[in-house]
């Protein structure tokens, strides 16, 4: 009440606001993703689809490759695993994926109509603006992974219940990595018509040429030239990291005499050359390359998208300002 | 706080923009821009579609940094005191920007949030900016159910929250009654009187012009004219204020003007 007594008398123009401690950020930081949470729950179709389309795949094509492709014993699985439950993990890295250019495409539309420009005036740096904003996608995305999983549960896809903890990471990971890709691209989309084009040219490819549908060995016998492709696109490790998460696993365990992921057979135990595993007590590497292709990705991606949001060096300053507005 | 340079004798301008000009690829849509908007001044941005206007408030907004020039919000650089600049400033965009699923209150303590304001502190603004603009007891209501001028008043509550000197509003009035406008109008011009904003109001219409206020005139990325209402017909040597603008931009105006 004292407050509401002082800005009656002071003039409004003559109050000096303070200056922003880390209450400050919190409380930005909680309104952002607060907002995207509230926005997903008042839009109850988008909920819908975005949960159907995994269930189609899982109902449907599942159920109708399942004769057609045998998937044989491999890590993280110990016994042979019927189709369904081998494209889950894709599905939920689906699932990821589709969240992030919903929210890409969404910035854009924001663009359009302003409201990324009500977000970019706040006082606040913009880097903590944006990923703030992307944090709260990737919540929303990991809502949807998880009523997803709750389905899965009663069609027999069973991980063990670590399986649920453990999996928590690696959603929120990949969701970063996919969502901060998502945030370049609206940087670099000027205008929303593109976005069907985009969609095409990136949703499509890196689903399918990935490990989201068959394993590595299966699309190697297929075609080596996709099997490169495969090995190269994030999202292939990013379902196989959700994958081994969901499994209660980090990564693969290597036996001499295995593949190791850039090279040859491994030669000795214990022992290799690159960065990407981590030896084991008993003598054996655990392969951690899934992990690190996609924090690397994470970093790289957010970091282009920093740079192009950046109000001096940035690529909306080049392109001839905001949509919505510039004459 | 104590590096804030707005207290002291001579007050600082809520707003100066000196020498900038800006370029999109070989086009140039400012050129050498200089203007000021004085605390407690309601100033026209007067200028036709095209003339630079929204390039100028995405400037000062910092969208994106301006290369030439210097803009200044209370004496803070927005290019290298962007928080300081950013925390005094309020905007009221061309588009609508508010999010039409969520109610008036949820998008007025999103934005405060972005202010970094805390939540029941927040309520109590956000409740106070809905009184500002008339519209207190529609708080709970979603966006969506709001007229054009409604939502334009919540745009401007909204900018308030965090308590501003200076005031932007980019084109507020497009598509509005004569009512909503002058409800709109008002507001405004009661926010200037009572509370000293600093006002800076870009239009085309050139019906918006009070006797009192300030008038700056932007054509085609040049200021031909910035001071007050008589200054103007005098610069013209004209009568009233649309004759000046045809006269000065060399333009018939008769048509942009409602």
């Amino acid at each position: 009440m004292n407050m509401e007594a002082a800005i009656s008398v002071h003039p409004i123009a003559d109050i000096v606001p303070p200056r922003h401690g880390l209450g400050g950020y919190i409380a930005c930081f909680k309104g952002i993703v607060w907002r995207e949470v509230l926005r997903f729950l008042h839009q109850r179709e988008r909920f819908f689809s975005a949960l159907v389309r995994p269930l189609i795949w899982l109902f449907i094509f599942a159920a109708g490759f399942r004769q057609v492709l045998g998937v044989s014993i491999i890590p993280p699985y110990v016994t042979y695993v019927l189709y369904e439950t081998f494209i889950t993990p894709g599905l939920i890295g689906m699932i990821l994926l589709f969240n992030a250019m919903q929210s890409s495409l969404s910035m854009v539309y924001d663009r359009e109509t302003g409201a990324m420009r009500t977000l970019l005036v706040s006082p606040f740096p913009r880097s903590f603006l944006l990923i703030s904003k992307l944090i709260g996608g990737v919540a929303v995305a990991v809502l949807q992974a998880y009523v997803f999983l709750a389905i899965a549960y009663f069609w027999e896809i069973q991980p063990p219940w670590e399986g649920y903890f453990a999996v928590l990471p690696a959603l929120v990971l990949t969701g970063l990595m996919l969502g901060a890709l998502a945030l370049l691209m609206s940087s670099l989309i000027k205008q929303l018509e593109n976005f069907a084009g985009v969609m095409n040219f990136v949703i499509f490819p890196m689903f399918f040429a990935s490990t989201a549908l068959y394993p590595l060995w299966r699309i190697k016998e297929g075609s080596p030239l996709l099997y490169e492709i495969a090995r190269l696109n994030p999202f292939t490790h990013a379902v196989e990291l959700i994958r081994f998460a969901l499994y209660g696993q980090i990564g693969r365990t290597l036996e001499v005499g295995e593949e190791l992921y850039p090279g040859g057979p491994l030669s000795e135990p214990g022992f290799s050359t690159d960065g990407l595993y981590i030896p084991l007590q008993s003598g054996q590497l655990l392969d951690i390359t899934h992990l690190a292709v996609v924090v690397g990705c994470t970093v790289l991606f957010l970091a282009a998208a920093i740079y192009a949001y950046n109000p001096s060096k940035g690529l909306i300053a080049r392109r001839g300002g905001p949509a919505g507005g510039a004459s | 706080m104590s590096t804030e340079p707005t207290s002291g004798a001579a007050p600082v301008d809520a707003l100066v923009v000196n020498g900038v000009s800006h370029n999109f690829g070989e086009k140039k849509v400012l050129d050498n821009v200089s203007l000021s908007v004085a605390r407690g001044a309601f100033t026209v941005l007067l200028g036709l579609n095209g003339a630079g206007k929204s390039t100028l408030f995405a400037l000062v907004t910092r969208l994106y940094d301006n290369v030439s020039g210097e803009i200044l919000i209370l004496g803070n650089d927005v290019r290298r005191r962007p928080t300081a600049a950013l925390q005094r400033l309020g905007v009221v965009f061309q588009s609508k920007t508010l999010d039409s699923d969520l109610t008036l209150t949820q998008n007025l303590l999103y934005h405060s949030a972005l202010h970094g304001i805390r939540k029941d502190e927040a309520k109590r603004r956000s409740q106070q900016a809905l009184e500002t603009v008339g519209l207190a007891d529609r708080g709970g209501e979603k966006v969506r159910n709001l007229s054009g001028g409604q939502a334009r008043r919540v745009e401007i509550a909204r900018s308030l929250l965090h308590r501003p000197a200076l005031m932007l509003l980019d084109e507020a009035t497009v598509g509005l009654d004569i009512g909503s406008r002058e409800s709109v109008i008002g507001i405004v011009r009661g926010l200037v009187a009572r509370e000293g904003l600093g006002v800076l109001w870009a239009t085309h219409l050139i019906d918006e012009i009070a006797p009192g206020d300030r008038v700056v005139v932007l054509h085609k990325g040049k200021v031909l004219f910035a001071g007050d209402v008589p200054g103007l017909l005098a610069a013209a040597k004209a009568t009233n204020a649309r004759e000046s603008f045809r006269i000065l931009t060399g333009t018939n105006v008769t048509a942009e003007a409602a």
